[in-house]
């Protein structure tokens, strides 16, 4: 399928894996990228709390561009952009004054939001477009006795009703469900739909490392081998900022975190290192490892071996 | 009738015992409320439980409760409801094997227990309301007879006039969980409630006072947990957030905590940038590089830049140079809306959706926002009249006109 294709801002700054993990795994997918690369940053959040009409304006404008593409829906791969796009489009698809007034902005570019565009996070259009059951078809690498722990980001679960979270499309069961279908156990821990902390990391930095830390020793408590992220803030939070962390926790974390077209492209066969792995801050050893071991055909022992050291 | 497994956590912090769980079966129709189940068993099997309740009509707030992991009242939540509740954030599908439904209930968090399912509001919500105070101060000379208050100010007010103060909102900030002196949902909804009503005499000092506080307005993550948590609909968060864009914006308050620094730096980036330039924002929400503030905040993220440059995270290019530069269209698009005299917000809960005409709650009239300055002149505009016969031509009139300055000028 052919999608409009927000990559976001920090998938292109900080965690210049996460773009080139999903440019590699897309293919795999029969995925075919659009990129909008003349859309300007949702705002995060931060544009709103400024100037409402501003951030509006802002992500109108990526919604136009991407309804001049012919695919079939937009795409993020980042939380946040999701949510806080998800908020701006339902003010604009709830008021047609409002839409008029915001498109006027746009109109000097010659663009115009049209009500009603699907903007869907990665994890979305696995589960909702190419379905589970095609996804567990393509897997290479099933990612056996590799523990994972979901990370959903508050933007993509919340309000639940802004983000059509129903019992027809329990959202927040996704990452669950990718996990099981990709061949991981689901690690379960109190932080699986907690926050990272980033937003307030330079306004009570001690207050957001505690956030993150928590999670870190959670998912380190319930043994899980690595956490999995959609959205890169949340990653930038757990792992760029871990090691600050662990020392708000006052205690040692190491826990590797992925990015979801990380572990989407280490089942269906790419290695750590053509995901981009080895770019992050903690090293994901223990992903590694079980890569490894999967490779050389020696099963999980590796790590089996590891967790109980 | 359909069966639940009523389970309620149980507790007596007097008593010196770990707490515990005891379950019991209801019989009752899903329409029922988990607060007509609790009651249920606490007058037929139980007389022990622990729970604060009155009026058994979501108006006094005092059955603030966890149900299946979610904070809400018992006594407006269906058990039918509460049981597809799952300890996700929505929907959860039933365990395999299990025979009933389960609703598992527990006292709010981020409050101690006084017994089973009360917690002490007195420790926590109430404090933290009082912090802000919680009343209007006049301004003076008192006028001889009423107040004149403009329709649109107070309409401006109503969500947060909503609040019942059941707590749910407290019961699962995260913010609070880790920096348990943070003001809070509730207690900063209630801010709003003064800061945006003209007959207050102390917003500046009101925004000051919450700007400073480290663990005022800008403590909050926006984890969005008060805004589903509310049974009012209150949005607790978009609160927060609109105190931050009346002292940010309005009154130009430079807090310690970096808050209104951080605005300005990431609005600023992006203007710039188009795209979030991250190697900027950090040394500028701190005043910017060379400012004392920030040179310990760089020299600590030293060791983590130099793991990043080393393993291709970061290049000297992305770290020190723009990459991205903004289109000259975004350029066009900040100077335009941030051009204007009056900014614009769109509040749903006060004009709601057009395409749900059914929806309940407040005002649901098909109208725009109005873009004039309150009663102040400050450039504050809210979300047009709920019942207010004519605001759809009114604000019609204002959006018009002011696009129609605004392209002037532009030109």
């Amino acid at each position: 399928m052919r999608v409009a294709y927000w990559p976001g801002c920090v998938s292109r700054g900080f965690t210049p894996e996460l773009h080139g993990s999903m440019a590699k795994v897309a293919p795999l997918l029969d995925i075919e990228l659009i990129e909008l690369d003349r859309a300007a940053c949702c705002g995060a959040g931060v544009i709103a709390e400024h100037n409402q009409e501003l951030a509006d304006t802002l992500n109108a404008r990526t919604f136009a561009l991407a309804q001049r593409t012919d695919g079939e829906l937009m795409m993020n791969i980042c939380s946040t952009c999701q949510g806080a796009q998800s908020e701006c489009q339902e003010r604009l698809d709830a008021n047609t004054e409002y839409r008029e007034r915001v498109n006027q902005n746009l109109a000097d570019e010659g663009l115009r939001y049209e009500k009603g565009l699907t903007n869907k996070n990665f994890l979305w259009l696995l589960v909702e477009e190419i379905g589970l059951e095609a996804l567990r078809a393509r897997v290479k690498r099933p990612l056996s006795n590799l523990r994972v722990g979901p990370f959903y980001g508050c933007y993509i679960v919340r309000p639940v009703d802004r983000l059509g979270i129903d019992s027809e499309r329990p959202r927040d069961r996704y990452l669950h469900w990718v996990i099981e279908a990709l061949g991981g156990t689901v690690i379960d821990y109190a932080g699986v739909y907690k926050c990272c902390g980033f937003p307030i990391i330079t306004m009570n930095k001690q207050a957001s490392l505690a956030q993150a830390g928590r999670h870190l020793g959670d998912a380190l408590d319930a043994q899980a081998d690595c956490l999995v992220v959609p959205c890169p803030l949340c990653h930038l939070n757990l792992d760029m900022q871990q090691p600050g962390a662990a020392k708000v926790v006052g205690r040692d974390l190491g826990m590797p975190v992925l990015h979801l077209p990380q572990l989407v492209g280490l089942a269906l066969g790419l290695s750590p290192k053509e995901l981009g792995m080895t770019k992050h801050i903690v090293k994901p050893t223990s992903v590694i490892d079980w890569s490894t071991a999967v490779v050389a055909g020696t099963d999980d022992t590796a790590v089996g071996a590891r967790r109980v050291a | 009738m359909p069966a639940y497994t009523l389970r309620i956590r149980r507790f007596d912090p007097q008593s010196g015992e770990a707490p515990h769980w005891d379950e019991h079966t209801v019989d009752m129709p899903e329409t029922q409320s988990v607060l007509d189940a609790i009651l249920k068993v606490r007058d037929e099997v139980d007389g022990s439980v622990g729970i604060r309740c009155s009026c058994q009509q979501a108006i006094c707030g005092s059955c603030g409760v966890r149900m299946n992991g979610k904070p809400g009242l018992a006594c407006n939540t269906h058990l039918g409801e509460a049981a597809e509740r799952g300890h996700g954030v929505g929907w959860n599908p039933p365990e395999e094997g299990q025979v009933a439904p389960v609703i598992a209930v527990e006292p709010m968090g981020n409050m101690p227990v006084i017994r089973d399912l009360i917690v002490d509001m007195d420790a926590v919500h109430w404090k933290k309301i009082r912090r802000v105070t919680p009343w209007l101060v006049n301004q003076q000379p008192v006028p001889e007879r009423e107040y004149i208050v403009p329709h649109e100010n107070m309409v401006d007010v109503t969500q947060t006039m909503a609040c019942i103060q059941c707590g749910a909102c407290v019961s699962d900030c995260l913010a609070m969980e880790v920096d348990p002196l943070f003001v809070g949902p509730a207690a900063l909804a209630k801010a709003y409630r003064f800061v945006g009503d003209p007959r207050d005499a102390q917003h500046r000092e009101r925004l000051q006072d919450l700007a400073e506080d480290e663990h005022g307005i800008y403590d909050c993550t926006h984890c969005f947990n008060c805004i589903d948590a509310c049974p009012k609909g209150v949005d607790p968060m978009s609160q927060i957030m609109r105190l931050r864009r009346r002292a940010g914006s309005d009154y130009e308050i430079e807090d310690r905590n970096n808050g209104y620094r951080h605005e300005h730096a990431f609005v600023n980036n992006i203007r710039r940038n188009g795209l979030l330039h991250e190697a900027d924002l950090l040394p500028d929400s701190y005043g910017g590089k060379f400012n004392p503030r920030a040179v310990p905040e760089l020299i600590g993220a030293l060791p983590t830049a130099m793991t990043a440059l080393r393993r291709g995270k970061m290049t000297p290019k992305t770290a020190l140079g723009h990459p991205h530069k903004a289109p000259a269209e975004v350029k066009r698009i900040f100077e335009k809306v941030e051009g204007r005299s009056g900014r614009v917000e769109l509040n749903l809960y006060v004009t709601g959706y057009e395409d749900e005409p059914e929806a309940t709650g407040g005002g649901q009239r098909e109208t725009a926002t109005a873009a004039e300055p309150n009663a102040q002149g400050r450039p504050e505009s809210v979300g047009a009249g709920e019942r207010q016969p004519a605001a759809e031509s009114l604000d019609a009139d204002a959006v018009a006109s002011e696009t129609g300055t605004t392209e002037g000028e532009t030109r």
